[in-house]
């Protein structure tokens, strides 16, 4: 049988304006429960939203690096349903006319591109917080913070194309600066709607929707446990029903949350806020104020640094890594040299930390003087990487590490040779290997030189002097 | 003489010149409170606050400092106009506790002006009814004759500033709730534009159709508070900088006529009967204003016979959104009756919400359902469209509209309060007005007159100025020589 997985994303993005969405409480992530508040977003009797121009732009600035249409008139809706975590006893939302439209995300890597149906702003709602003791308590400091849903049509087949999608898709947002997009705080959200189509006997699942998705891993892994539910369902004869599933990360499988019925958010215009009008020279006006974007930047790099497309691209999925890279070529006159660190040591110390960059010890300073170091033979590429992990650990410059442990390499021949004469004097099997013209063991008592200098040697003198020696030897 | 037998106007000047203190002022409508407590027209009485305002208003104007337009006047509040620290009920058990934290912009206009907030006047559940009988607190009687109805929403208001308890009054106005008890009790209330006066902090019933209204005993006094809250407020994105100007360089204190004002006159809306009275008293009305140079025509206007029906669906729907937010949760009323939340809202609601509360409600949830939401909500949105552009186009060839407030006079207490129809039905000159966002005034046609009868005049968008120059002529034309 020949399967077909249809995939499309709903993303939510927490905005990083100051204030919120409709009145001036600060908007940031923690502090103690309920002090971001005031009557609005309370939502107290006779309260009125005010609308925050800053979520407006930032909402317009997504939908520029997304490829959308701008909507110059667009309109705020109600979305009403009973919950806790509303303080109205609805959502004000953008239902039939959102600020943004028709966008896409290019995904070279697999030739495709994904289609953005709609960008709307929103107001994000409270949060509920469960005790040990089985309370559950309200905390209405996120109510009322701007939020973007950003809707794609169903064009992923694979998770791992959901998977690029949302790289690239958090890449802009994060190059734009309108928002921190951490999955971890909830800053961005991305809920799935997955179903398969069996194309030859002409059948296809009902879609299921998949919520508390809390990684990026997280949204692949349940794509291929859902693509797996659907597809052994649909084998068997049967089908799924139409409805909401919750990703369980500690089993590994989604869980059914609800069935979807047709839903009654029973949507009317918000009349108190009105039509949202986006002034087109406004909208020009950001456009030219735009920062670089990731596929700009990669070409750039490509361009200027003489970079390989690959390393471009990692080097540009980030802007903080960019930034970095910029920064630290200016100092070191070595494009590859540096790029080969950032994507080697660097990256996978960050990557194994979870970190981000700028969370870390490591400078672009810092990374060019150890650089440095190495291009000037102080110390050995090997030590390098020592002194790197040193760094990382300790927040010391890389000199300071070199002095304090002593790791500067040895490059004075007398000493060299005296360590090389110890060598040879206690290997007479290898030496006799070497004369039998086994190469492997010039490798080995260079190593074994390496070892008792504790890595400080400069290994192509030393391999340079074993040869002389040994082959005076003959 | 009694000192709550003047105008507002007349209240400030002497307090001005130290004729009466505002202590004076105060305890003279306190006495009058306490003696008609029978009227129910006040929910919360703000006695001690109000008189240590009225001594610091003393103690201001014996400095010699510059006082404010409203200085030394009482004014009363309709009980969904929040008043920090002062409970705002909505006239609901929902709210009986609840105290905002906050005050509406039209407090903090008021207080800024040196006025006296002593009351908040009772009112029907929510704003929600043409009567006053729906509150939570009791209904609301008539002074003109105590066994019919205030009229409503605003009952409170136009009662209190008829029977001499408060010489102004402010209500709210989302189909006629300022224009219609006016009309009843025998007072001048005025309905300003949409976005003439902020709503912010006042609670939403139909939030594109709610507007802050004026109750006073004559059109100068009610023009004097229109004018201090005809004000853009940065807290209300649906508040406009043009109200400022409208009443600007407007002289109150000037004889007006209807020389060279044209003015349209509507009798009738589709085949609905006035009242005997009604009609007489309003043929009456237009014989003056012929009489005092108006240019009169007869006009009809197809739409408004649709306005009723329209009114009550998009009304509703509103209401349904606006009134959601009562939940028990986080304020009002809680059932002690819940396992979970939704049990807890549910109950909260079923309890502490009125019949009539609970019927629009419903009403407005049906017309938004998936299945109903186009014949409905979405139909009535485009009737809205029809009716505000033929009021455009009348307004175009007239300067004011001229029609009665209500088609009868008001009806005895209790006895149609839940004849939905008749109810609904008293709102049919003044609903349109409301659906086109535009502005309205309801003038006595006599107010000494047993059977009170209300004329309302019409104007277009920011055209305030109109209504108060009408009003001040009609109320100067002599209804005896007629």
């Amino acid at each position: 049988m020949s399967f077909k997985t249809i995939i499309g994303l709903e993303i939510h993005t927490e905005l990083m304006t100051e204030t919120k969405m409709f009145c001036g409480c600060t908007n940031e992530f923690g502090g103690d429960a309920n002090t971001h508040c005031c009557p609005v977003c309370l939502g107290l009797p006779g309260a009125l939203p005010r609308i925050n121009e800053t979520a407006i732009e930032y909402a317009v600035k997504s939908g520029l690096a997304l490829n959308c249409k701008i909507n110059t008139s667009s309109q705020t809706d109600r979305k009403h349903y009973f919950y806790v975590d509303l303080t109205k006893g609805y959502q004000t939302s953008q239902a039939e006319r959102p600020i943004c439209e028709e966008g896409f995300i290019e995904l070279e890597e697999v030739g495709k591109k994904v289609r953005i149906e709609r960008i709307h702003v929103e107001e994000d709602t409270g949060k509920l917080n469960h005790t040990e003791t089985g309370e559950t308590l309200v905390d209405y400091n996120r109510a009322g913070v701007p939020l973007i849903e950003i809707v794609t049509r169903p064009d992923m087949s694979t998770g791992e194309e959901a998977r690029l999608f949302l790289d690239k898709l958090r890449a802009r947002l994060k190059y734009l600066e309108v928002s921190d997009v951490r999955m971890e705080q909830g800053s961005l959200r991305c809920d799935v709607n997955i179903n398969i189509v069996d194309e030859e006997r002409g059948l296809k699942s009902n879609i299921s929707e998949i919520k508390n998705l809390n990684s990026f891993r997280a949204v692949e892994k349940a794509i291929e446990f859902e693509e797996n539910r659907h597809k052994e369902l649909l084998e068997a004869g049967k089908n799924t029903i139409k409805e909401t599933r919750r990703w369980d990360e500690s089993v590994g499988e989604t869980i059914l949350m609800r069935e979807k019925g047709d839903s009654q958010y029973r949507f009317i215009t918000e009349g108190d806020i009105g039509v949202l009008n986006v002034d087109e020279k406004w909208i020009e006006d950001i456009k030219n104020h735009m920062p670089e974007l990731p596929a700009e930047k990669k070409s750039r790099f490509i361009k200027d640094f003489s970079l390989p497309e690959y390393d471009a691209e990692v080097l540009t999925q980030n802007k903080e890594l960019a930034n970095f890279y910029e920064k630290t070529v200016e100092l070191i006159d070595d494009y590859s040299m540096v790029s080969n660190w950032i994507m080697g040591d660097v990256l996978r110390r960050i990557k194994d930390e979870e970190l981000e960059i700028e969370e870390t010890p490591l400078t672009p300073n810092l990374l060019a003087e150890l650089l440095n170091l190495i291009k000037a033979n102080t110390i050995s590429n090997n030590v390098g990487k020592k002194v790197l992990r040193t760094l990382f650990e300790t927040g010391k410059s890389p000199k300071q590490i070199v002095e304090e442990e002593g790791l500067s390499q040895i490059s004075n021949e007398d000493e060299l040779i005296e360590m090389i004469e110890k060598i040879i004097s206690e290997n007479e099997q290898s030496i006799e290997d070497y004369r039998a013209g086994k190469d492997r063991a010039l490798g080995f008592l260079v190593g074994q030189v390496m070892k008792i200098s504790r890595g400080k040697a400069n290994p192509q003198l030393v391999s340079e002097k074993m040869k002389e020696k040994l082959d005076s030897l003959k | 003489m009694d000192i709550t037998n003047i105008s507002a106007y007349e209240m400030h000047e002497k307090f001005l010149n130290e004729e009466v203190t505002a202590v004076e002022l105060v305890n003279a409508h306190l006495e009058n409170m306490e003696k008609l407590k029978e009227l129910n027209a006040f929910i919360t009485i703000n006695k001690e606050e109000a008189l240590e305002r009225a001594k610091i208003l003393d103690e201001k104007l014996a400095s010699g400092a510059e006082m404010g337009v409203l200085a030394g006047i009482p004014i009363s509040l309709k009980d969904n106009i929040s008043t920090k620290g002062i409970r705002t009920t909505c006239g609901s058990k929902m709210l009986e506790n609840y105290i905002p934290p906050f005050n509406a912009t039209v407090v903090e206009l008021i207080e800024a002006e040196d006025g006296i907030i002593l009351g908040k006047t009772n009112l029907d559940e929510f704003a929600i009814g043409s009567s006053t009988e729906s509150s939570y607190f009791g209904a609301t009687k008539n002074p003109v004759d105590n066994n019919l109805i205030a009229g409503g929403s605003s009952g409170g208001s136009t009662v209190a500033v008829k029977s001499r308890q408060m010489p102004l009054s402010l209500g709210t106005d989302t189909g006629g709730s300022v224009r219609q008890p006016a009309s009843y009790c025998n007072v001048v209330g005025i309905k300003p534009t949409y976005g003439a006066i902020s709503r912010f902090g006042v609670v939403s019933m139909a939030n594109t159709m709610d507007q802050v209204g004026v109750v006073g005993r004559n059109v100068r006094d009610t023009s004097l508070l229109l004018k201090t809250l005809m004000k853009k407020d940065t807290r209300d994105g649906t508040s406009y900088k043009k109200s400022e100007e409208v009443l600007k360089n407007l002289d109150v204190n000037k004889n007006y006529d209807f020389k060279g004002i044209k003015v349209g006159v509507l009798k009738t809306i589709g085949d609905y009967k006035l009242d005997e009275i009604v009609a007489r008293d309003f043929e009456k009305a237009v014989e003056m204003v012929k009489s005092l140079g108006g240019q009169v025509e007869e006009i009809s206007m197809d739409s408004l016979k649709y306005a009723p029906a329209c009114y009550h669906v998009l009304s509703t729907a509103e209401v349904s959104s606006n009134l959601a937010r009562f939940d028990g949760l986080r304020y009002g009323y809680r059932s002690e009756k819940y396992e979970t939340t939704e049990e807890l809202f549910r109950n909260s609601r079923q309890e502490a919400l009125g019949k009539e509360v609970k019927r629009r409600i419903l009403f407005g949830t049906y017309v938004l359902l998936n299945e109903n939401k186009k014949e409905y909500y979405e139909k009535a949105l485009k009737v809205r469209r029809l009716i505000a552009d033929e009021y455009s186009e009348m307004l175009s060839k007239y300067d004011v509209l001229m029609t009665p407030t209500t088609p009868t006079i008001p009806f005895e207490l209790g006895t149609n309060s839940d004849n939905t129809e008749i109810q609904y039905n008293s709102d049919i000159f003044t609903v349109g007005v409301n659906l086109a966002g535009i502005c309205a005034i309801s003038v006595p046609f006599d107010k000494e007159e047993a059977a009170p009868v209300g004329i309302q005049f019409i104007a277009n968008k920011f055209e305030e100025d109109k209504l108060i120059k009408a009003g001040l002529a009609f109320e100067g034309g002599n209804v005896d020589e007629l």
